[in-house]
């Protein structure tokens, strides 16, 4: 198969696009990425994803796939006989893993966002309390799912892993410009070890960003969201 | 072993329905309970401690919470009439559409529901631009899933009876069968289809309480600034 077969539009920074790479690196499929200045979008992202106009976008044989999650399972079925799976095998494992992959979109990040947003001390606090507390209950539900193996998916990395593991490099962003621990080894001391294998893995130490120059974008879009030039 | 599949959900909810839609169209046998969210269960509480919501499934004694993911748990675990496609593709769109109901569909109906004046025909412009997405997907369509109710139907399903609730509570039509004529076809069809159309809540009981829900908000609109 051609590598132009398969294409990825994406972001360097964005999570989201990370979940996407990590997918295919797994399945060995070799894609043509191509990053999408997101002050001006193109016209082949307006064309792929005319409902969101968001990124990430897999584009196979012509056909868009859109929002992150689905392009994973979609990468997952597209290519089921090569490399290992991504998805849990027993549906009930399965269910499990998207309850979690939605809880870390819908309360964690939005948490991870606000604790960065430079709305007031008291704010701040109460974003970093709700982080920590929702990564207590990823921590209980890493210890059940991993039945002491080394990542959520059991031996290798698997879809809860790609979906919580892709913000790894924002959680350390928000650690370092806020001075706080999010990822304690302590409070969390099985998520603290895994972090570490996880950005260390085949799969994901590639597309994953450096922290220094994801910090710098993270100074960068601050001010112009202060300035009201970036929505 | 006996199967045991236990539905946790409440007479209103739509999230809780479209479990119950599923479990019947797959002749799943279930006994269900009608929470009272003013009083949660032990049950309820012990099976979905982080969100302590309705919908939860428990079968055979293990819980499986959020709507979408209990669709897709129900329709891996019992095959027989499979409401998702094989083609991963096609998978994907109908996962994405679902994805879209939740997340747009359902987040524009509601503020047009809740807003007032001014904020309220803004919102209502932006529920009809999000509701022109559904329409131009049914293009060739009977169904959302095809020929056939597939998952998508059941996520959108809501819009069936509860659009016209919303319409009676504050007195403005937002699906019009000039602009909408697809989706108001699809809306009859889905609403009359076998297993869809015995499970409908009381009209006159959802008007009641989405018009008390309102309240708050109508107030509030209403206190001098």
């Amino acid at each position: 198969m051609a590598k132009s077969d398969v294409k990825v539009l994406g972001a360097w920074p964005s999570p989201f696009v990370m979940r996407a790479r990590i997918a295919l690196k797994i399945k060995s499929v070799e894609y043509e990425y191509l990053e999408e200045n997101l002050g001006s979008k193109s016209e082949l992202l307006l064309k792929s994803n005319p409902v969101h106009k968001k990124i990430p976008v897999l584009i196979h044989n012509d056909k868009p796939v859109c929002e992150s999650l689905i392009i994973v399972e979609y990468v997952d079925e597209a290519w089921s006989s090569s490399g290992p799976s991504i998805i849990p095998s027993d549906p009930y494992d399965r269910a499990v893993a998207r309850f979690w992959a939605a809880y870390v979109d819908e309360k964690l990040f939005p948490a991870l966002k606000s604790i960065g947003s430079g709305d007031g001390a008291e704010a701040k606090k109460a974003a970093i309390e709700q982080l920590i507390e929702g990564l207590v209950l990823l921590e209980d539900a890493f210890v059940k799912c991993s039945k002491g193996k080394p990542f959520f998916g059991g031996s290798q990395i698997g879809f809860l892993d790609i979906a919580f593991g892709c913000y790894l490099g924002w959680v350390r962003v928000t650690e370092k410009m806020n001075e706080v621990k999010l990822l304690d080894e302590v409070k969390t001391p099985g998520l603290f070890k895994w972090a570490e294998r996880f950005c260390a893995d085949a799969a994901v130490k590639d597309v994953m960003p450096e922290t220094d120059k994801l910090a710098e974008f993270a100074k960068v879009l601050a001010k112009l969201r202060a300035s009201g030039k970036w929505n | 072993m006996a199967e045991e599949v236990k539905l946790l959900k409440t007479w209103s909810s739509p999230f809780g329905l479209r479990a119950f839609w599923i479990l019947k169209l797959k002749g799943v046998q279930f006994d269900f309970i009608d929470e009272d969210l003013s009083n949660k269960s032990p049950l309820l509480l012990q099976s979905n401690p982080v969100y302590k919501k309705v919908p939860v499934l428990i079968h055979n004694g293990k819980p499986i919470s959020e709507s979408l993911v209990i669709l897709e748990y129900v329709d891996e675990t019992w095959k027989q009439n499979p409401l998702l496609p094989e083609d991963p593709y096609e998978r994907a769109r109908a996962r994405f559409w679902a994805k879209f109901g939740d997340d747009k569909v359902l987040a524009s109906i509601w503020n047009a529901f809740i807003k007032q004046g001014k904020e309220q025909e803004e919102a209502i412009g932006l529920a009809i631009e999000t509701l022109k997405f559904l329409e131009e997907e049914l293009k060739g369509k009977r169904f959302f899933g095809g020929e056939k109710i597939g998952l998508p139907d059941l996520a959108l399903g809501w819009l069936a009876n509860l659009i016209g609730v919303f319409e009676e509570v504050i007195g403005v039509k937002l699906i019009e069968k000039e602009r909408f004529p697809l989706l108001s076809a699809w809306m009859q069809e889905f609403a009359e289809a076998p297993v869809i159309k015995e499970s409908w809540p009381p009209h006159e009981k959802l008007v009641t309480k989405f018009r008390a829900m309102r309240e708050p908000y109508v107030a509030a609109a209403a206190q001098p600034k």
